[in-house]
């Protein structure tokens, strides 16, 4: 039996923003799948707000698709190019049987990613990777969710447009009172957004710990190489070369 | 050409690229040295790439060049590798100047095993004999750190992992010794631990060989850990210039200095106290669509009236006239920036 990810525990509390961290092939996606109930664990169980998602099959799932919300890494493939926006942010009032006045919740919701209310009548392809990621964000908040759960969000953006949506991914988060589940093979952005962080390696969780103390005091040997493979601009400065970094990670990878 | 000293080994002056209507890149002007690292950083749409496929005559069909390039340091300096022909240049490419991509499989051929493309790029430009093509290239799979290299040598490219198929690629960029070693991201689809070893494997590789090397990136932090000098490119044009150190620290342009605190994610001491970061606003037009002048005045807090005149090069420091520098290296537009209200320079 292959086993993509193995002996996992983790707990993220109501309010947290909490990061898991990995190279490709450690886990963190069908870990994201796990959660968030789009796969089923062979053992073991996941429980969202004290409930199981794990033995109920996906159309019973409605209660969690209305508290939980995934964000993709990248917006084309996750925004159908033949819907407008304002069709592809009510698709999960629509779908999940929310009623109310659809078109204004769109604005509202548009307003609160930072996109004009006019942009509703558009079609994905015309905005930019990071508006189309705002957009993709508007519809995880449309059934009003307490859980964002985002994979790799920003990895295709460039560097000022990556700043622009973690200050969205901030302002949500901190408006609205969200708990956060951050997928990410970036360190460096992990210890930006979240106060906790799980990293991932072969399947496993190496290690479980306050961002701060991971990066500062790392337990593990993996955490290790890979806090010291990350290249920082203020290290470069100070002499930190490609031969340092390379000797942080150790022999062969 | 401006006073390229001995250690030139590339020269680019002028350089204009673009489509019939739409122009792509303007004005490029920079130099090379022999054993020097130079960056060239900038958002996606820049011109990072073109700029790369200019110098190494890769432009597509329905773009044209015009300006002066120039390559030396193993030979006599050529003539302008823009208007000699196909041949010449094929004759250059894979020898004097060599190039590693973002994508290794752009660069091998599925079909044949990774050891006879290393040996290939040195028979077909006649530096070693069937033999000797063969064991260096053993040795030169072993110098970029795969193991068991005369038994790797006999895999195929999608039997290696993606950092391993990259160190095949430098090892075809390396293995006739080039001049000039061009690198288009070629970290950027690795995992981190990868792309530790890889960088560094690239430097030893220049290094070794006392090659120039330009290495594109649009990661901040990797330039400042690979390069000694970058440029920083928007729109088409180079709007700053300079040692790493320099430019990082006291960033003139308005761009860099935009792009520097967009990326730095720890901020001053260590973690940001979950402060906004700050950010450039709008996003990169598409070709075609950038402002006269400034091409950076669509998106610039500071901009002025004044912008919608094309800024001049001010060099970095008085003195450092353009076509003035120099150190090793500094020809041209060494260290500068194009801006009419630049930020820093206090120090
Ligand atoms: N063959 C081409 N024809 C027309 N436009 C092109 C062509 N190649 C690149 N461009 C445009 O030139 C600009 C610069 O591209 P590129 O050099 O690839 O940027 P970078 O590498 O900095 O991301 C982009 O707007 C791109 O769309
Ligand atoms: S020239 Fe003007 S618009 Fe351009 S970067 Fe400087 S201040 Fe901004
Ligand atoms: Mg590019």
């Amino acid at each position: 039996m292959v086993r993509a990810v193995r002996d996992v525990s983790l707990s993220v509390g109501r309010g947290e923003r909490f990061g898991v961290v990995g190279e490709s092939g450690s886990g963190k996606s069908t870990l994201l799948r796990l959660i968030c109930g789009l796969d089923r664990p062979t053992s073991g169980e996941v429980l969202v707000e004290g409930r199981s998602i794990g033995d109920q099959p996906a159309r019973r799932l409605v209660w969690l698709r209305q508290r939980l919300q995934l964000v993709f890494q990248d917006p084309m493939s996750s925004l159908d190019p033949r819907m407008r926006v304002h069709d592809i942010i009510a698709e999960p009032l629509v779908s999940q049987g929310i009623g109310g006045d659809h078109a204004a919740r769109v604005g509202e919701l548009l307003g609160r990613v930072g996109l004009d209310p006019e942009a509703a009548r558009r079609y994905p392809h015309q905005f930019s990777g990071g508006q189309r990621q705002r957009i993709s964000v508007a519809r995880a908040l449309a059934p009003d969710p307490d859980i964002l759960v985002m994979d790799e969000p920003v990895s295709a953006l460039d560097v000022s447009v990556r700043a622009q949506v973690l200050n969205l991914v901030d302002e949500i988060v901190d408006g609205l009172d969200l708990t956060l589940v951050f997928v990410s093979h970036d360190l460096s952005v992990v210890r930006h957004v979240c106060d906790r962080v799980a990293v991932m390696s072969s399947g496993e969780v190496v290690e479980t710990g306050e961002t701060e103390r991971l990066f500062a005091e790392p337990g593990h040997d993996y955490t290790r190489s890979l806090v010291a493979a990350i290249p920082d601009l203020r290290a470069a400065l100070a002499g930190r070369s490609a031969e340092d970094l390379a000797r942080g990670v150790g022999p062969a990878s | 050409m401006s006073g390229a000293g001995d250690r030139t080994v590339l020269a680019v002056e002028g350089l204009d690229v673009g489509t019939g209507h739409t122009p792509l890149l303007r004005d490029v002007t920079f130099s090379i040295a022999r054993g020097e690292r130079v960056g060239l950083i900038g958002e996606s749409g820049s011109g990072k790439s073109l700029t790369a496929l200019a110098v190494m005559g890769l432009l597509g069909e329905g773009l044209h060049a015009r300006g002066d390039v120039r390559l030396s340091g193993r030979t006599p300096a050529t003539r302008n590798l823009l208007e000699v022909g196909e041949r010449e240049m094929a004759r250059l490419r894979g020898d004097a100047v060599t190039m590693v991509f973002q994508e290794p499989m752009t660069a091998l051929n599925p079909t044949m095993r990774v050891g006879a493309q290393v040996t290939e790029v040195m028979r077909i430009h006649g530096t070693r004999d069937t033999a000797g093509a063969r064991a260096r290239a053993v040795e030169l799979l072993d110098q970029v750190g795969l193991p068991d290299p005369a038994h790797l040598a006999r895999s195929y490219p999608h039997e290696l992992s993606g950092g391993q198929r990259q160190r095949v690629v430098l090892a075809i960029a390396l293995a006739n010794d080039p001049a000039l070693l061009i690198c288009d991201e070629p970290t950027t689809a690795l995992d981190v631990t990868v792309q530790a070893t890889v960088l560094d494997l690239v430097v030893r590789g220049v290094q070794e060989r006392d090659a120039a090397m330009l290495f594109i990136t649009h990661d901040l932090a990797v330039v400042a850990t690979v390069c000694e000098r970058v440029l920083v490119m928007y729109g088409g044009r180079i709007v700053e210039a300079g040692p790493v150190g320099e430019v990082f620290a006291d960033p003139r342009h308005r761009y860099t200095q935009g792009l520097i605190g967009a990326s730095d994610l720890a901020g001053e001491r260590g973690r940001r106290q979950r402060a906004a970061l700050p950010t450039i606003q709008g996003t990169v037009p598409p070709a075609g669509r950038f402002p006269d002048g400034c091409v950076f005045r669509s998106r610039c807090a500071h901009a002025t009236d004044e912008c919608a005149t094309l800024p001049g090069w001010t060099p970095r420091r008085e003195g450092d006239g353009p076509g003035q520098g120099s150190a090793p290296g500094e020809v041209g537009r060494a260290a500068g920036y194009a801006c009419f209200h630049p930020a820093g320079g206090a120090a």
